[in-house]
């Protein structure tokens, strides 16, 4: 009976008691949750339109965040005991871009293009291949240690209505919402968008009509490498850049099978569902069991979802014909 | 020439059916194994045992294992390290509680209660599929580790939270614990693995083995033509997570000694098992054994032709060797998509002719 109550009651009362407490944890939840779709994001971009489920995701906003230190920093790569003058967080941030891009064009040409027509699972193995790849380049680039990025986004925290609000969370949300925007409106209104829509619908389909995939494909990843920068920037700025930055496509998986693989949308509703389901269950039930829940609990949740929507909250409506 | 089976005739259904229609196959596997059991014993160091042979033949067991199920029944499963965690906790649970167990009963009880979490998280596999179910199997690698990390019942409540496993004999021979004869681990790895091998060879040819590739090469139509899904898939499951947790048991008994299961088989483990299966052969017994030596060998090797041959930093070695391997899947992928063993296939059936043109 104790052991209901302390599950199924203590934990609601404690949220009635100080509502407060209660908004800022769900609130906490949500930014974290921008920060998850900032990753999922990418995943999802290049899942549209190749199929290709990219495990490298989470490495790639590693290297875009050692990239981006080692530019604003002035470490020479491979020779790390030289230095050269440092560059501007702006001026780094755009070479970063170039970076991401140009590696965008080499997984194009080394990786994909000679494994057009394979099946999924073969893809997803190349693509952790790459995870490993990128992994060793960039720490042989860049060294290994602990960095710190810090690119002048404001930090702190004020109080609203009681609710004490991370300045830099916000910043996130903001940087987040400019991102999707953008991305939303690259995707409707733009010629290029329209073509990646079309290839994300049908490849063959898309190529009878004079669609270039390899074109198409290089721009997805470059997209996806540009978002990776980004999540780099905003985990990096957070966390310090390290080894564990690239466990955050770990993190962001729930997120990819809650708001299903194809849906930008869902991407970003469902790292809103797991930031603040987290937050919660960790601050409500966490101590009961010990607390350190967050490494499964999204994936549990995510799951609990799945039983009723195999295919993700927004993801196509999964048709079989035998 | 050389594979030439003209002459060999198959009179019954029985030798139609056999595990290895063709003498030479037959000949030639058990010549191998006949020199692993006996000629190997007396030649190999303590390092090659403890090194090579014996984490060679734990993988395979786990590699068969996930064979088992992504191979043969399509299900893609990334929770194969959690799998191990558990046979290793069960194994480790069953011997320290009763002293007495013979350790083949011990792997055995270990092996079915990882089955039994198996056939668990094998539940969703029937509502949702593909990349959806592999990250599902993802929390049951993430759920497993949290809870033996965080119930110290699971770890006997030692502080250090290290499984140690206590030393055992089998047929009065010394098997587990540091005082155990390197050469006596490995026979009993070589002769659980010879075991475990044939069975599921069995398995595969059989009624379940069939109705596991329908399901694989596609549900739908498998399940209008009388298979069961639910049953199919939960038995793939169970069956894979058998092997699975014997293979984590042996790994904590034999291999390791004692370990840190949230270190020991972490998410990595699951990728590594997953390469090897797919760099071996999916759906290839003789690939898992490829498999396993290749994910096995290939660090040991790179980073001994780095550090001795060619002089580098330990350091720098380690992120070459990381450059490296991810680079040699990347190409096995691009050369043959289809595994090593494939590779061995053509070749069987180029000597069939050789050196005759036709």
């Amino acid at each position: 009976m104790d052991v209901l109550t302390a599950v199924f009651v203590a934990p609601f009362l404690d949220m009635a008691d100080s509502p407060a407490f209660f908004f800022e944890v769900v609130i906490g939840g949500l930014m974290t949750g921008v920060m998850y779709s900032l990753v999922a994001l990418g995943f999802v971009l290049i899942f549209k339109a190749s199929s290709v489920f990219n495990f490298a995701q989470g490495v790639f906003a590693l290297f875009a965040a050692m990239t981006l230190v080692g530019l604003m920093t002035g470490t020479v790569p491979f020779a790390l005991d030289k230095a050269l003058p440092g560059m501007p967080a702006f001026v780094a941030i755009v070479l970063t871009g170039v970076v991401m891009v140009g590696l965008a064009f080499v997984v194009e040409r080394v990786v994909l293009r000679p494994m057009v027509n394979q099946d999924h699972i073969i893809m997803f193995m190349s693509t952790i291949g790459i995870a490993f790849v990128l992994e060793g380049f960039g720490d042989l680039m860049w060294g290994s240690d602990v960095k710190v990025l810090d690119v002048g986004i404001p930090t702190g925290s004020f109080f609203f209505l009681d609710m004490m609000i991370q300045v830099f969370d916000l910043w996130a949300a903001a940087i987040a919402g400019v991102l999707v925007i953008g991305l939303a409106v690259f995707f409707q209104k733009t010629r290029t968008g329209r073509a990646l829509r079309a290839v994300a619908d049908d490849h063959q389909a898309a190529l009878s009509v004079g669609i270039p995939l390899k074109t198409i494909w290089v721009i997805v990843w470059s997209v996806a490498g540009i978002v990776a920068l980004v999540a780099g920037i905003m985990w990096g700025s957070k966390s310090g850049v390290q080894f564990s930055l690239s466990l955050i496509a770990l993190r962001a998986l729930p997120v990819l099978i809650l708001g299903g693989f194809t849906s930008v949308p869902g991407a970003i509703v469902g790292g809103l569902i797991i930031g603040v389901g987290e937050k919660v269950a960790e601050v409500y039930w966490g101590p009961l069991v010990n607390g350190a829940i967050e490494n499964w609990f999204a994936y549990v949740l995510a799951l609990v979802f799945l039983l009723f929507r195999p295919q993700g909250l927004f993801g196509e409506k999964i048709i079989e014909r035998v | 020439m050389i594979y030439r089976e003209t002459g060999q005739f198959k009179p019954t259904y029985q030798s139609d059916s056999a595990v290895f229609p063709i003498a030479q196959d037959r000949w030639v596997v058990i010549a191998f194994v006949a020199f692993l059991a006996v000629v190997v014993p007396f030649l190999g160091s303590e390092y090659l045992f403890q090194a090579i042979l014996v984490p060679v033949l734990i993988y395979s067991i786990a590699a068969i294992g996930l064979n088992l199920l992504t191979g043969y029944c399509g299900q893609l499963s990334l929770g194969t390290g959690g799998f191990m965690a558990v046979g290793a906790v069960a194994c480790y649970k069953f011997s320290t509680a009763f002293p007495g167990m013979n350790l083949i009963v011990v792997l055995l009880l270990s092996g079915v209660v990882t089955a039994g979490v198996g056939l668990i998280f094998g539940v969703p596999s029937l509502r949702i599929k593909g990349f959806y179910l592999a990250v599902a199997t993802l929390a049951a690698q993430f759920f497993l580790n949290w809870l033996f990390n965080k119930i110290a019942w699971f770890q006997n409540y030692t502080p250090s939270g290290t499984l140690t496993m206590p030393p055992r004999e089998v047929f009065g021979v010394l098997i587990t614990g540091a005082a155990a004869e390197p050469h006596h681990r490995y026979l009993f790895c070589l002769a659980t693995v010879v075991i475990l091998a044939l069975a599921a060879t069995n398995i595969v040819r059989g009624p379940v083995g069939r109705a596991w590739m329908a399901i694989r090469d596609m549900d739908i139509a498998a399940e209008l033509i009388g298979f069961r899904p639910f049953q199919t898939k939960l038995l793939a499951f169970s069956v894979s997570s058998f092997y699975v947790g014997i293979a984590g048991a042996l790994a904590l008994a034999l291999w390791l000694g004692s370990v840190e299961t949230a270190e020991a088989f972490d998410i990595n483990q699951s990728f590594q098992i997953l390469f090897m299966i797919i760099i071996g052969g999916l759906g290839s017994m003789l690939g898992s054994f490829i498999g396993a030596a290749f994910i096995v060998l290939m660090p040991i090797v790179l980073t001994n032709v780095m550090v001795y041959g060619l002089g580098f930093e330990a350091v720098t070695a380690k992120h070459f060797e990381f450059i490296f391997f991810g680079g040699l899947i990347i190409f096995f992928l691009i050369v043959e998509p289809h595994g090593i063993a494939r590779l061995w296939q053509i070749a069987k059936e180029k000597l069939r002719l050789w050196p005759f043109p036709h």
